[in-house]
């Protein structure tokens, strides 16, 4: 009896302490992200840092000025946005409210065949495919541009952005459906006019998770956006993202130096942006389940 | 009655229970006797369920659950001086349908008992007692390893009877054993509780006023968390001495 | 214009977006399968490789793989159940459990490769593990925390609320409920969650980038803290820092990667479909 007792305590606190694990790790996250990042403000001040137009890091003298990269980041994610939201919202109507059972089973899982495949692969395939074609049909130098970073980003956020607009489509209430569809309505008609907007918190979130998809991607990202790091005018011209400027330069860094310092100040931009992306996107998300 | 002469099983002592600002039970005082069975009727949200579920401190789960007032099983009290596992086991509960857990026959039975720790060496026995109980050992005592959840309605009822009476329970709640079940095994499951009433004492909670009416020693009628009245099951339904247990047994609502 | 028109037009719209799509989901793996198959053989799964990685096999990260996604499942396969028995079974909503909710939606959402930063600066450089198998397991395994406690709790959630009632009101504590009345039943909805975690694991690069993978070491791994070759981040090297690499050789890589966290997957869905079959 008392062995047993002791026991389930035992086991309870480890319970309660898992629980709380995931709250130690974020704190975790960002205190070390912290740790290593703060060391490069005694050199650089904040505002240089966030607006410098120059990312040089290892010239003499090196300037740290993540603007490029801020906008490069921005470029390839708005880029992806705009095509990935209409997109994957139409097909999530297919999805939900069209397609017979049998072929929305057949779309579903190929939709999470892409969500699993890994980003390298997909990475891999666009250098491929996409950066020659790009090269080819807008008579480039080089395919290696932030548009062909967009549409395969926006290819990847394709699997979150449906899912969780289907989700949202299927939640709002039969009633609001049926009672259009009585009072005269075609399905489509019903669509477009009710069950929308029954979704659209839903749909908000979706595609916000799928922007948070999008700034984090990191390897199909550097492999297909060239990587220059000068303030984008164009689609059609290579771009270095924020992710994807760790990833190309930490390997190559001294730690304690201010280039491995500075790297891990990206990284703590990058942390702040998807928290504020999944916070947000979480309040829309309860909203819909009300 | 020789009310004096038989044990006080249950007191239950100006108990209120609320969930938020729900009162759900109000002012209630009230004993229960060794080897009766108190019927307990009233209409739905009357607060029946409730004050069967404190009993055995099943209310303890529920968000935002508050209870007031005491109450003593044999003179100890249930959230003082027993702890919440020792009092579920020595208060048994059947629930209004059968939930039979997805393992063999067998293994539910003696779910209880291994949760407490009981000597293996008894099982066997065990199992067989329990099931004979409940009337139920005939008609599986071949079939012990397969699934509970393979039995018909009935007989899952009957098998969590015996699961429950496999801790040998002093107090058995039943919170409306019969209200998923047909004619003939609502039949069955009384005559069982009939012959239960021998060694256990019994609080059932039911919708059927007839039901409470034929297996009942005593009746308490519960109106929107209010005991109204309680008495001999032969004096309540001839003749109530409150109007509104005359309305509700007479049908006039609920 | 006619509203039946109207709508015909309208869900031919749908059906070209979902068409837009799923078509390049299919066009890509058919690339990969017809463009890698030829590569595929005995000697390229389960040989080194060799001439600068221009020849030979891909089987140290094969290898690497497999021990990296072992690490990361040892690591986290606990302690997500553990979070989501607690967070399922033990907690009340008050204002710890919605911080636990926060923090899981942001575990998920940080980037890959902030997760290679904070493997870096915690395991490799603060925990003096270097750039090791564990350093990079141990990154995988954070990363993969909020896949599990998310599916290990909707299969707790899946699991009736009257089980537990009956066990409580057998006299079991709220542990031995948790044990013998919803673990065993949820079961298969947590190996669900762990074998796509392990598909997850096994495709990520960058959060191994700084902390254990190696661009090529000619032997395989014999402890925890030996750095080590991996699927994914061979597939990166191969493909963009090494010139003049035959392109089926390429292709190969991939549909290795690939068929492997197809496969995983695969079977996550049998799983998850044989469960779904199962009623209460």
């Amino acid at each position: 009896m008392l062995f047993r007792k002791i026991k389930e305590f035992f086991i309870e606190q480890l319970i309660f302490f898992s629980g709380i694990a995931s709250i130690v790790f974020v704190l975790l996250i960002f205190f070390f992200l912290l740790k290593e990042g703060l060391g490069l403000f005694k050199t650089v001040g904040l505002w240089d840092f966030l607006s410098g137009q120059f990312w040089y890091p290892i010239s003499d003298p090196p300037k740290f000025g993540i603007l490029p990269l801020i906008l490069g980041s921005l470029v390839v994610t708005l880029g992806a946005i705009v095509i990935a939201v209409p997109l994957g919202i139409a097909a999530a109507f297919y999805i939900a409210e069209v397609a017979s059972p049998r072929v929305r089973d057949v779309l579903k899982s190929l939709i999470e065949i892409l969500s699993a495949i890994p980003s390298v692969v997909l990475g891999f395939i666009g250098m491929m495919t996409l950066v020659p074609f790009i090269k080819w049909i807008f008579d480039l130098p080089t395919g290696l541009t932030a548009l062909a970073g967009s549409l395969l980003l926006a290819f990847m956020a394709l699997p979150t952005i449906i899912s969780i607009s289907e989700d949202s489509i299927n939640a709002v209430p039969r009633e609001y459906k049926e009672g259009a569809i009585a009072l005269g309505a075609t399905h489509w008609q019903t669509l477009y006019r009710v069950t929308i907007f029954g979704a659209l918190p839903g749909i908000i979130a979706a595609s916000m998770l799928g922007v948070g998809r999008v700034i984090g991607e990191t390897m199909a990202v550097m492999m297909l956006t060239g990587n220059a790091a000068v303030i984008p005018q164009s689609l059609l011209e290579p771009v270095r993202t924020l992710t994807a400027t760790i990833a190309a330069e930490m390997g190559e860094t001294v730690k304690g130096s201010e280039h491995f310092y500075a790297l891990f100040v990206i990284g703590i931009v990058l942390f702040v942006i998807s928290f504020a992306i999944n916070v947000t996107a979480d309040v829309f998300l309860h909203k819909n389940r009300k | 009655m020789p009310r004096s002469e038989t044990k006080v099983k249950f007191s239950l002592h100006d108990v209120n229970i609320r969930y938020k600002t729900i009162r759900a039970v109000k002012d209630l005082s009230l004993n229960i006797y060794e080897h009766e069975i108190l019927s307990v009727i009233g209409p739905a949200n009357s607060g029946k369920s409730s004050f069967l579920r404190c009993l055995n401190r099943l209310n303890d789960f529920e968000a935002y659950y508050h209870q007031t007032g005491q109450i003593c099983l044999e003179g100890k009290d249930i959230y003082r001086q027993i702890s919440a596992e020792d009092l579920r086991k020595r208060v048994g509960m059947i629930f209004a349908l059968p939930i039979p857990l997805p393992l063999t026959i067998r293994e539910n039975v003696l779910y209880g008992p291994r949760r407490a720790g009981m000597s293996r060496r008894n099982f066997e026995q065990i199992v067989e007692d329990s099931l004979t109980a409940a009337s139920l050992w005939d008609e599986v005592k071949d079939r012990l390893d397969t699934l509970g959840t393979k039995l018909s309605g009935g007989q899952q009822q009957r098998l969590c009877i015996a699961r429950m009476l496999a801790l040998q329970p002093e107090v058995i709640l039943f919170d409306e054993p019969c209200s998923g079940l047909d004619p003939i095994s609502t039949a069955r499951v009384e005559e069982t509780m009939l012959e239960l009433k021998e060694k256990h004492t019994i609080v059932l909670v039911t919708n059927n006023t007839k039901q409470a009416a034929r297996v009942g020693s005593r009746t308490a009628f519960f109106l929107m968390g209010e005991l109204v009245e309680v008495g001999d099951t032969g004096g309540i339904f001839t003749a109530p001495r409150d109007q509104r247990t005359n309305d509700y047994i007479t049908g006039r609502f609920g | 214009m006619n509203v039946q028109i109207k709508q015909k037009i309208g869900f031919g719209v749908l059906f070209a977006a979902t068409l837009l799509v799923v078509v390049p989901i299919v066009a890509i793996i058919g690339l990969i399968i017809t463009k890698g198959w030829s590569a595929i053989s005995w000697e390229f799964l389960f040989s080194m490789p060799k001439d600068g990685m221009r020849a030979g096999g891909v089987f140290p990260a094969i290898v690497g793989t497999f021990y990296l996604v072992s690490g990361a499942i040892l690591f986290s396969l606990p302690i997500g159940v553990m979070a989501a028995i607690y967070l399922n079974e033990y907690a009340k909503d008050n204002a710890l459990t919605r911080l636990i909710n926060l923090a899981i939606i942001n575990l998920a959402g940080v980037s890959s490769v902030v997760y290679g930063l904070f493997g870096l600066s915690l395991f490799v450089v603060f925990f003096k593990f270097g750039v090791s198998i564990i350093s990079g397991s141990l990154t995988l395994g954070i990363m993969t925390l909020p896949v599990i406690i998310t599916t290990t709790r909707e299969a707790l959630r899946a699991v009736p609320k009257s089980f537990r009632q009956v066990s409580f009101s057998l006299g079991a504590t709220r542990w031995q409920t948790v044990r013998h009345s919803v673990l065993p039943f949820a079961l298969p909805g947590i190996l669900t969650g762990a074998i796509l975690s392990i598909g997850r694991a096994a495709g990520e690069t960058a959060p191994i980038l700084f902390t254990v993978a190696a661009f090529y070491v000619p032997d395989l791994p014999k402890s925890p803290f030996d750095q080590t070759m991996a699927l994914p981040y061979h597939l990166y090297i191969i493909s963009t820092q090494i010139p003049n690499i035959r392109e089926d050789y390429r292709y190969g890589t991939a549909l290795v990667l690939v068929g492997l966290v197809l496969i995983v997957n695969i079977s996550a869905t049998i799983v998850r479909a044989r469960y779904r079959r199962k009623k209460w």
